[in-house]
């Protein structure tokens, strides 16, 4: 095992290395410099101050010589400073808004992981009932559902028409002074459409998947056995099958982050929740390069971050898969 | 071969597919669609861009099925010139992504060695990144305009389809036709592009159909942000954006265009998972 998380770890290196290339890659060979960007909103800059610009972001540099400072910067975790008015660096900005994105997702998925198991497992021991009809229409539709319509709706059924809902931000204003409780509850009023439109597209495709490993596992010889040794349906089901069924989800759980992160982009857009989605949509939409690059290699590097954790449990959820033997 | 996969069409396939009702039912609409964006100007009395004081955000009524915009503009008009713009992305996008896929994977698949490695290697990086991410980061550096979002969406998603190719083509590349034709001397690359590429093409079938339907997602997602299709262009996106700034007293101008967007995007899921079932040896009916 320790051989193996060696080798995986090791195997890291050149991904990330790839990683920064094709981000360094993608921001530059965009036409138009950062400084460009930056001067076209002021005509009055003059070619002073542009060369200046220049030299301080040290652009006037070759380009390999500008990827390898950042590279070095990078592995020393300093992202550079934003170009936004506040001229923070990106990682302080990153990290406080980092968090709020991956709480979020984190109750998402616990949510869609509550409600895909056993919805996938009634629909595999239910197949061809109405139940199980019904549940394959709500798998088409929400593989087809715009995230971003679904947020709208939501908004203007819970927040304008039944007005049970606030439909932005994290907390009502002035929450900070009211106790605990009112303080947390107020924060999951706040939440619950943020994560209801998180959850909903991937339920489905989860739900599905669940259903199919379960069918898989109803052919198998143990479950036959386990039911002609006289076990009780449910725990031939809901034990020996479940179990097996479920190894297949961790993987998933591993492939479903960079579309978890993705996703953020466009409910923190809407609700105006402050996180790392909303963070990258400003840094896009004022062209502010390091926020951009940042966000965009520590996105990837969560990804194989996940992938590497989803393998790492896949093995010790699995007594049949060895790793590094053979 | 192509005798072979003619008749393989008539006689396996199409009678698979026909009997699949939901991926015909999808087929249906994806063709509605096609006709309706072809026809726009002769479905609608009304021009998609011309304003009209007259009738800001009216509700739906017998002259305006689906009410006007903040401009007065027909809704319906403008979704039915709007599926243009999707189409249009959808298959671009898909034709760039799947061209890439296809030959990334045939070359990895068949060479092996070190081509192979770096290449996967690649979909390995490419793959790390949250693809909406990367795709809003390439976007705001360029202008804004259709030929950029399809050839960004089709750069970011070529992945899957290499993968599946350089899947086909490793147990293709082993079949005694392959060895045959090396016998007879043909060069690698008709090798790759005669006797490999139709026997591996037909799961690329599948994953373009389902990838139209991704594109066309991605678009409009893009468009509603503000940074996909520039209005006046109509796109089903960008009028849902507006919906978005009106939805408090025009709810018609939210729901219609996400509907269509729903609609279609079900109708090329479902068909393409009817191909995928027509395709499948094991699936027997």
């Amino acid at each position: 095992m320790s051989v193996y998380l060696l080798k995986r770890v090791a195997l890291l290196v050149p991904l990330l290395l790839g990683i920064t290339l094709i981000t360094f890659t993608v921001i530059h060979l965009a036409p138009g410099e950062p400084v460009e960007m930056q001067m076209a909103m002021n005509p009055k800059v003059g070619k002073d101050a542009r060369d200046r610009l220049t030299k301080f972001y040290g652009l006037d540099k070759p380009l390999h010589e500008q990827y390898f400072n950042w590279v070095t910067n990078l592995a020393q975790l300093n992202l550079g400073r934003s170009f936004s008015s506040d001229n923070r660096p990106v990682l302080d900005k990153i990290k406080e808004r980092l968090p709020v994105t991956i709480s979020l997702n984190i109750i998402a998925l616990l949510l869609e992981f509550g409600l895909a198991i056993p919805i996938g497992v009634l629909a595999a021991t239910r197949r061809d009932t109405l139940f199980d009809k019904g549940i394959t229409v709500f798998v088409f539709i929400g593989f087809a559902v715009p995230t971003f319509w679904l947020a709208l709706l939501l908004m203007y059924f819970f927040g304008v028409r039944l007005g049970w809902l606030p439909i932005s931000g994290l907390h009502t204003l002035g929450s900070d002074s009211w106790g605990t409780v009112r303080y947390l509850a107020d924060m999951a009023k706040h939440l619950i459409m943020p994560v209801m439109v998180a959850s909903f597209g991937s339920l489905a495709g989860l739900s599905r998947y669940m259903r199919s490993a379960m069918l898989n596992v109803i052919g198998q010889d143990y479950i036959v056995t386990a039911r002609a040794k006289g076990l009780s349906e449910r725990v031939v089901i809901w034990k020996h099958g479940l179990r097996n069924a479920l190894l297949p989800l961790i993987t998933l759980l591993g492939f479903s982050i960079p579309g978890l992160i993705g996703g953020s982009v466009i409910f923190e857009t809407i609700y105006a929740i402050p996180g790392m989605g909303q963070l990258f949509y400003q840094g896009v939409m004022s062209r502010d390069y390091p926020v951009v690059m940042g966000i965009l290699v520590i996105g990837a590097f969560l990804t194989l971050t996940g992938n590497l954790i989803a393998d790492v449990c896949y093995g010790f959820a699995d007594p049949r898969i060895r790793h590094g033997e053979g | 071969m192509a005798r072979f996969s003619q008749s393989y069409t008539i006689s396996v396939f199409w009678p698979r597919l026909k009997r699949n009702q939901l991926a015909i039912a999808g087929g249906t609409v994806v063709l509605i669609l096609f006709i309706v964006s072809l026809c726009a100007p002769l479905l609608s009395p009304y021009s998609p861009s011309e304003i009209n004081a007259y009738s800001v955000l009216s509700p739906p009524t017998w002259h305006h099925w689906f009410g006007t915009d903040e401009l007065g503009r027909d809704v319906l008009t403008r979704l039915l010139y709007g599926s243009r713009v999707s189409l249009k992305v959808g298959f671009v996008a898909v034709g760039i992504a799947v061209s890439i896929g296809t030959v990334v994977g045939l070359v990895s698949g068949y060479y092996g060695g070190v081509v192979d490695s770096i290449l996967m290697r690649l979909v390995d990086i490419m793959l790390c990144f949250p693809a909406f991410f990367l795709i809003l980061a390439i976007i705001t550096f360029l202008e804004p305009s259709i030929w950029y979002i399809m050839m960004v969406i089709g750069l970011t998603g070529w992945m899957g389809v290499a993968r599946l190719v350089r899947a086909e083509t490793l147990s293709i590349r082993e079949m005694d036709y392959v060895l045959a034709a090396r016998c007879i001397g043909c060069s690698n690359h008709r090798i790759i592009f005669r006797h490999i590429f139709p026997n591996a093409v037909s799961p690329v079938l599948v994953s373009a159909t389902l990838g139209v339907a991704g594109a066309i997602l991605t678009e409009s997602a893009l468009s509603f942000l503000g940074i996909g299709v520039q209005p006046p262009t109509p796109s089903w996106g960008n009028i849902l954006a507006s919906g978005k700034d009106y939805i408090e007293f025009a709810w018609w101008l939210s729901l219609f265009p996400g509907l269509a967007i729903l609609v279609t995007v079900l109708s090329y899921n479902l068909l393409g998972e009817g191909i995928r079932d027509a395709l499948d040896p094991r699936i027997k009916r």
